[in-house]
């Protein structure tokens, strides 16, 4: 099966892309992965300057999933280009900069500076992280912050945009409309759900930021629904992610409409993911005869049903 | 030695082995030290590194956990496995006590950076909390291998806490043991015989402290070494997601030239710190 992917102007070598905030800057998988296997990497959320983030503890694990509230810690933009961007061209990494932004003058500076920088295939624009309280999150939530920050970017840079969508909205199709219509050329979503846990012995909050983002297979149903919710209201393609595991959880999220997907938190569990869904892909196309994955997209079924012959 | 690709980001490039349990011995009420198949891992790894654990396939519980690698086990001189030494605290945790001999676990590793060894006529002073005494097995028997002069100072809740005493006696380890309720050794906290000693200490060489136990007791040692002027080295367990650098969960605030400090991941840079370097 011919695993390449388009997301508007851009082709990958295949659906699956390294989630941002779940795979570092890519580097620090280079000894364990071959970073030009995987369709893209979106590296971690980047601001203009570097960020030290919330305090331990950051992650807590909940059914079927985990809290973070790590608060974006980084290394700002410029050491990002001078000290991880040689290594990911050298290692052929398709990447995706993640970037964030308190207000939209900060947007843009982050589209400016990477638009020259060799090797950045795309701007993932993150304004739906749920740990920061300063912008990012607060564009995402409205459909003119949405329309704001990806027109600003749109103008200014030549690069594939690509805004990062909250699941914490009352409609996120709508604001996928309000993307599509402001120039974006693809939307990813989702990111976390906004959740907590608390510590009964103790009374206290699980993680120090009180509150955080929930990921894994426990989101998975609803970022399927979403997704699919999306594709009826939009045209431009959707990068599809929540809770991927597995090969099959790839093609459900396709199925539903995603041209390509990110997969994060499972990376946590195995690192060495990736060849072992391209296999999964590859055996679903061969038993299928699917010769394009593409072919897959938004291919689901909502006929009615008819009986099933089942042999007792 | 299996040949492997040089490391350029890691200490050594980990393997990911679905590990048979070879035995799983329970110690006290709520701790084991589970023995696993996973020969490639303990003979790349070094003393103070870890490894990331998962029992079973189940999405719950979902993540991995740390363990230092307790023990490399060998038969007739030949490397077979390694072994963690858990305590029983969560699921995960239970599903490892639980285990039994021919269940699966996945373990990742050798990960993080290993403690510096020193040589004689040093020193070495090991200060073990709990199951802080995993990763001084291995440490011990390196540093005795090099004829350097080690002491254990180990302190637990009671005397059915403090495991394989006789091992580290074996290895010409000198023994100091604190109880907090007084059933074996010296009453109270494994710093106050630590203090004690470094305040007496008169030797030819130098003293190294390595540490690993509850970060309280870490910020303690680090602090008595800190006023003697000892070079100590602490290692440190942090909430962890994935241990290769890829979460930033698991980070620990170290001091920055000029008075700040700084958020490192403890997983990279550590598990192993100099003990004046972190933000206590």
């Amino acid at each position: 099966m011919n695993l390449s992917a388009r997301i508007g102007p851009l082709t990958l070598k295949n659906p699956l892309i390294a989630a941002s905030g779940c795979f570092g800057y890519g580097t620090e998988y280079a000894d364990l992965v071959d970073l030009s296997s995987l369709g893209g990497i979106a590296v971690k959320g980047l601001f203009l300057t570097e960020r030290e983030g919330h305090p331990p503890p950051r992650i807590v694990e909940t059914p079927a999933g985990m809290l973070n509230a790590i608060g974006l810690q980084g290394i700002g933009v410029h050491r990002f280009i001078d000290e991880k961007m040689p290594e990911l061209r050298a290692r052929g990494a398709v990447v995706i900069v993640n970037i964030c932004g308190t207000t939209l003058q900060e947007y843009v500076e982050l589209a400016k500076i990477l638009s020259d920088v060799e090797g950045v295939a795309a701007l993932e624009l993150n304004i739906s992280c749920p740990n920061i309280k300063e912008g990012g999150i607060t564009f995402g939530c409205s459909l003119n912050g949405t329309a704001d920050v990806v027109s600003a970017v749109r103008k200014i840079t030549r690069l594939p945009v690509i805004p990062k969508l909250t699941p914490n909205v009352t409609d996120i199709s709508s604001i996928a409309k309000a993307a599509e219509d402001a120039g974006a050329d693809a939307v990813s979503l989702v990111n976390t759900f906004l959740a907590m846990a608390i510590d009964v012995e103790t009374r206290r909050p699980r993680l120090s930021n009180i509150v955080g983002g929930l990921s894994g297979p426990a989101i998975r149903p609803i970022a399927v629904r979403m997704v699919y919710e999306c594709r009826q209201k939009i045209r431009i393609p959707i990068i599809g992610m929540g809770g991927i595991s597995t090969a099959s959880d790839v093609l459900e999220f396709m199925i539903a409409g995603a041209s390509a997907v990110q997969v994060g938190t499972a990376n946590f569990i195995d690192p060495l993911i990736w060849p072992k869904l391209l296999d999964g892909l590859h055996s679903y196309g061969e038993r299928y005869q699917v010769q394009n994955i593409s072919d897959l997209v938004g291919s689901i079924d909502t006929s009615a049903r008819e009986k099933e012959w089942i042999s007792s | 030695m299996i040949s492997a690709p040089a490391a350029i980001y890691l200490p050594v490039v980990p393997l990911d082995l679905v590990a048979e349990v070879l035995s799983n011995t329970h110690l006290a009420s709520d701790y084991n030290v589970l023995a696993l198949a996973a020969p490639g891992i303990a003979e790349r790894s070094l003393p103070g590194q870890f490894v990331m654990v998962k029992a079973g396939d189940a999405i719950e519980p979902l993540l991995r956990r740390p363990f230092s690698v307790f023990e490399v086990l060998k038969d007739h001189g030949r490397i077979v496995g390694l072994s963690l030494l858990s305590k029983r605290i969560g699921p995960s945790t239970r599903l490892l006590f639980d285990s039994k001999p021919g269940d699966l676990v996945r373990c990742l590793g050798p990960l993080g950076r290993p403690f510096a060894p020193i040589a004689p006529p040093d020193e070495g002073w090991l200060v073990a909390g709990g199951v802080g005494l995993a990763p001084f097995a291995t440490l011990a028997e390196t540093l005795r291998a090099r004829n350097v002069r080690v002491k254990l100072y180990y302190g637990a809740r009671r005397a059915a806490e403090l495991f394989y005493v006789d091992a580290f006696e074996r290895m010409g380890v000198e023994l100091v043991l604190t109880t907090e309720d007084g059933s074996l050794g010296e009453r109270g906290r494994i710093t106050v015989p630590l203090e004690r000693d470094l305040q007496a200490r008169s030797g030819a060489g130098n003293v190294t402290i390595y540490a690993c136990g509850p970060e309280a007791m870490l910020a303690a040692v680090a602090k008595l070494a800190d006023a003697s002027g000892t070079a100590c080295q602490v290692s440190v367990e942090r909430v962890m997601g994935c241990g290769v650098g890829g979460c930033y969960s698991c980070v620990i605030p170290i001091k920055t030239p000029g008075g700040g400090w700084h958020h490192v991941r403890s997983c990279l840079s550590g598990p192993v710190f100099r003990g004046d370097e972190i933000k206590w």
